[in-house]
């Protein structure tokens, strides 16, 4: 079976927001290459920021002992963000929706949700300790194979 | 870039107008601040301009409606004026739109607060 695999760059970062700007940084150069248009480049970069956000900030809460890890992968078909960090953990299952009456003036909780509107696919998976995002954005046909 | 905010006073409203990025460690901690220091000046009507902010994660949001609830609390009135598209279409789908009391007048948005 051929490899579909056009480019891949992965990351080891600390836990601080200059690894969230440049893991934002480094999704939307992606999506560009990757030829998605203006609004899909801006709303990838944003629900790229939110998982590294979540990464740095929730999971690992700034422990400079702890580190985050980014891969991208533009294929064919996609663009594929994964972002793992050492934390204890997130369920996804337990997060509330911040569309719900009682949560709609929360100040916090919107992340997830804007990542899961913004994207195609959102996998979460447990790596004891951690959690890995993976954030699949489709190419449309017109972009595929570039 | 980081948000800048500068502050003037229209019949009585302030207005924040704003600039740059609203997002965690950057424009969210401005934006709180800059919130904090009118209402301790005893203003209470709050005009914030948000039609040169390039940028809003959902930290950014969240402060927003943190400013919201914070001015409510106090009695007085926060609304928005001249929303970006991008800002719009996240208030949109985080069901924010209808909460906040959104301008894109100037004048009709000082003259729409309670006095």
């Amino acid at each position: 079976m051929a490899d579909s695999t056009t480019s891949r760059v992965s990351f080891t970062l600390d836990s601080s927001l200059e690894t969230v700007n440049k893991i934002e940084q480094t999704a939307e150069l992606c999506a560009v290459r990757a030829g998605f248009d203006e609004d899909a480049v801006s709303n990838i970069s944003m629900a790229i920021r939110e998982a590294a956000v979540n990464a740095v900030l929730h999971g690992n809460a700034y422990d400079v002992n702890k580190s985050v890890k980014a891969s991208f992968e533009t294929t064919t078909e996609s663009l594929t963000i994964r972002i793992a960090d050492q934390g204890p953990g997130l369920d996804p299952e337990t997060i509330p929706d911040p569309l719900a009456p009682e949560n709609i003036l929360r100040g916090s909780g919107r992340g997830i949700f804007l990542i899961r509107a913004f994207m195609d696919e959102v996998h979460f998976r447990q790596l004891h300790p951690g959690t890995e995002l993976t954030l699949i954005k489709h190419r449309p046909p017109a972009q595929s194979g570039t | 870039m980081s948000m800048k905010v500068s502050t003037r006073q229209v019949d009585g409203i302030t207005i924040l107008d704003m600039s740059g990025r609203i997002t965690l460690g950057e424009g969210s901690v401005t934006l709180r601040d800059a919130v904090r220091d009118v209402l301790a000046k005893g203003t209470k009507h709050i005009l914030l301009n948000l039609g040169d902010i390039t940028y809003i994660d959902s930290s950014g949001i969240g402060e927003l409606v943190s400013a919201f609830t914070t001015v409510k609390n106090s009695g007085g009135e926060l609304k928005l004026l001249n929303l970006t598209k991008k800002v719009h279409d996240l208030l949109q789908i985080t069901k924010l739109y209808t909460v906040f009391d959104v301008k894109d007048d100037e004048a009709s948005a000082i003259a729409s607060f309670t006095k």
